[in-house]
């Protein structure tokens, strides 16, 4: 265990030294929900029946959790990258902890999410959103966000180490972008016809973003809502627990086998 | 094989199999390099030169067969093995988002070479590798000898007993080249064992004390470079007066030597390797007379690797003399 969180610390500073070296995709990839937040905000929020500034507030907790969702993409794209060049073979003959890789590079994720997450807060807060709930509240929902984070990240890194190149794993990763349009992340779910409404809340970010609303005091669960929607906090951590279970494992073995 | 009871040998393979779907990468390829000597395996592409590297290198799994690498088992003991060996080339490769500096630390530390070691270590090696002036620009940016030099570094952090070089001068300059052949020469000078692939029979004629001539997957001949030209006779080439006479001259080559000759209408000369130890040039010029060839030039000389590759791969039925 001790060689793991050797090789995995030393993995992500590697992780580190290479956003530092190429930032782009990294200032991209935060700023992005911003201009979302502002552009839906203002420009779709206004032909809503929703009033504009509740909209806003709506939306910045799905915007969130979209953000988070979004490890599914860059897990994918760093898996497929990595695992098609040659770096990824002097790793396999080197004697480290073979899940080193992936918990390094998730390790660099959440570092960098985390931090990427204030600014899209501090925009949000500037446009009507508001933490009515304390400190313990937002510090759960920060939780549930990174849990989230997390977990999409297994998931995207086994499927990135999956697909046959780069390209591919960065068309299916942009793809993923759609996950969040159908959950209650931008728009509420109640509206939908029935049977959409059913898939919308089983997704799992919308029981996350109903979690964070809870959290922060902006919305009460909806009573009638499917289970995880109805039951946010549990239905988010069952939701990220399941991924994990299943994609972590998955995931570690995918690195340690990789084209044996 | 008297030897095998009393040498060491560094990498020892015993019928190894791997298929990827259909192709059969490897057919059975037996290997034994003793420890502190050069192996060269020479191949043309997809003869499964790099096959045999990553499965010696424990980056696949052999489907059949069974391999040990400085004493360890390539399945059962991968991380004994891969403490034992350093690998570079197309195997195995480096970060071009990092640094060369950063690359080689971060290849110390997951060797559990930790702080000021690996620190050390690093500078080292890029001042040996003429690298310390790059040594903070990104790898990306390098040249292609620069990357190949750092590659190297960076499988020689621990001093790894058993060095595997997947083809690591394809695509060089001769400067670069000969760069990293006296790398090599320095490394076996201080007793590594070093098993390279190649397709320049010129590398392994001059690196490798063993040569294995890996032809679908398995050691077509072994031997030392000059036993394989021993073994394989002579290069006996004719230069005809008139290029008409030319398939004449071939088909006296052909009943002398067995071989398919080659023909160049431009220099009007033809060309055989001979497997016959007892074909000598009064032989070969009464035959050509007999059979009234009009002959400028002839000529016999032990052929080079080249050569001896070609009548390999060319001829199948030859392969059944070589291999005794």
């Amino acid at each position: 265990m001790t060689s793991l969180a050797y090789d995995s610390t030393a993995m992500l500073g590697r992780q580190l030294q290479r956003i530092k070296h190429a930032p782009g995709v990294l200032i991209l990839t935060q700023t992005m929900p911003i201009s979302m937040l502002l552009f839906f905000g203002y420009v779709f929020g206004s032909a809503l029946a929703m009033p504009g500034e509740e909209y806003r507030a709506y939306l910045v907790p799905g915007l969130l959790v979209a953000t988070a969702a979004g490890g599914l993409m860059t897990g994918m794209f760093h898996a497929a990258q990595d695992s098609h060049r040659g770096v990824m073979d002097r790793l396999r003959t080197l004697p480290m902890s073979r899940a080193a890789v992936p918990v390094g590079q998730s390790a660099a994720d959440l570092l960098t999410t985390a931090l990427g997450m204030v600014p899209l807060m501090l925009v949000g807060l500037a446009v009507g959103w508001r933490i009515d709930s304390g400190p313990l509240g937002a510090l759960g929902a920060f939780g549930l966000l990174m849990l989230l984070r997390l977990a999409t990240t297994w998931a995207g890194l086994f499927l990135g180490l999956l697909t046959r190149s780069e390209e591919a794993a960065g068309q299916l990763g942009s793809a993923t972008f759609m996950l969040p349009l159908l959950s209650n992340a931008y728009i509420p779910t109640d509206r939908l016809p029935g049977w959409l409404r059913t898939i919308a809340e089983w997704n799992p970010i919308s029981a996350v973003a109903s979690a964070v609303r809870d959290l922060c005091g902006n919305a009460a669960p909806a009573a009638d809502a499917a289970w995880p929607v109805a039951h946010p906090i549990a239905g988010s951590l069952a939701w990220c627990g399941l991924l994990l279970l299943v994609f972590g494992p998955l995931a570690v073995r995918r690195y340690a086998h990789n084209g044996r | 094989m008297v030897s095998r009871m009393t040498t060491t040998y560094a990498v020892l393979s015993e019928g190894l199999v791997k298929r990827f779907g259909a192709v059969h990468a490897l057919r059975g390829l037996d290997l034994a390099v003793a420890e502190g000597t050069v192996c060269g395996l020479l191949g043309p592409n997809g003869a499964g030169k790099t096959t045999a590297v990553r499965l010696l290198t424990t980056l696949l799994a052999p489907d059949a067969g069974s391999a040990r690498v400085a004493g360890h088992d390539v399945v059962r003991e991968q991380d004994a093995v891969r403490r034992a060996i350093g690998v570079t080339g197309q195997s195995a490769s480096v970060d071009v988002e990092l640094t060369g500096r950063q690359n080689l630390r971060l290849f110390a530390k997951l060797h559990g070479m930790r702080g000021a070691a690996g620190r050390e270590r690093a500078a080292e090696l890029l001042e040996r590798f003429d690298l310390a002036d790059a040594a903070d620009r990104a790898a990306g940016t390098y040249s292609g000898g620069m990357r190949r030099r750092l590659d190297l570094a960076a499988s020689l952090l621990t001093r790894p007993r058993v060095l595997f070089l997947d083809e690591p001068t394809t695509g060089l300059d001769p400067a670069s080249r000969n760069r990293i052949w006296s790398a090599v020469h320095e490394l076996t000078a201080e007793g590594t064992t070093v098993l390279l692939t190649t397709q320049y029979l010129e590398e392994a004629d001059r690196l490798a004390d063993h040569v294995v001539l890996v032809d679908q997957g398995r050691a077509a001949v072994t031997g030392t470079p000059a036993e394989l030209k021993a073994r394989i006779g002579s290069y006996a080439q004719v230069v005809v007066a008139d290029e008409d006479d030319l398939p004449q001259a071939a088909s006296v080559l052909d009943q002398l030597t067995g071989a398919r000759p080659q023909l160049d209408t431009a220099t009007r000369t033809v060309g055989a390797v001979s497997m016959d130890p007892t074909l000598t040039l009064p032989r070969l010029v009464r035959e050509l007379d007999g059979a009234a060839v009009p002959i400028l030039d002839v000529s016999l000389r032990p052929p080079t690797l080249d050569e001896v590759f070609l009548r390999l791969t060319t001829a199948a039925d030859s392969r059944k003399e070589l291999v005794t």
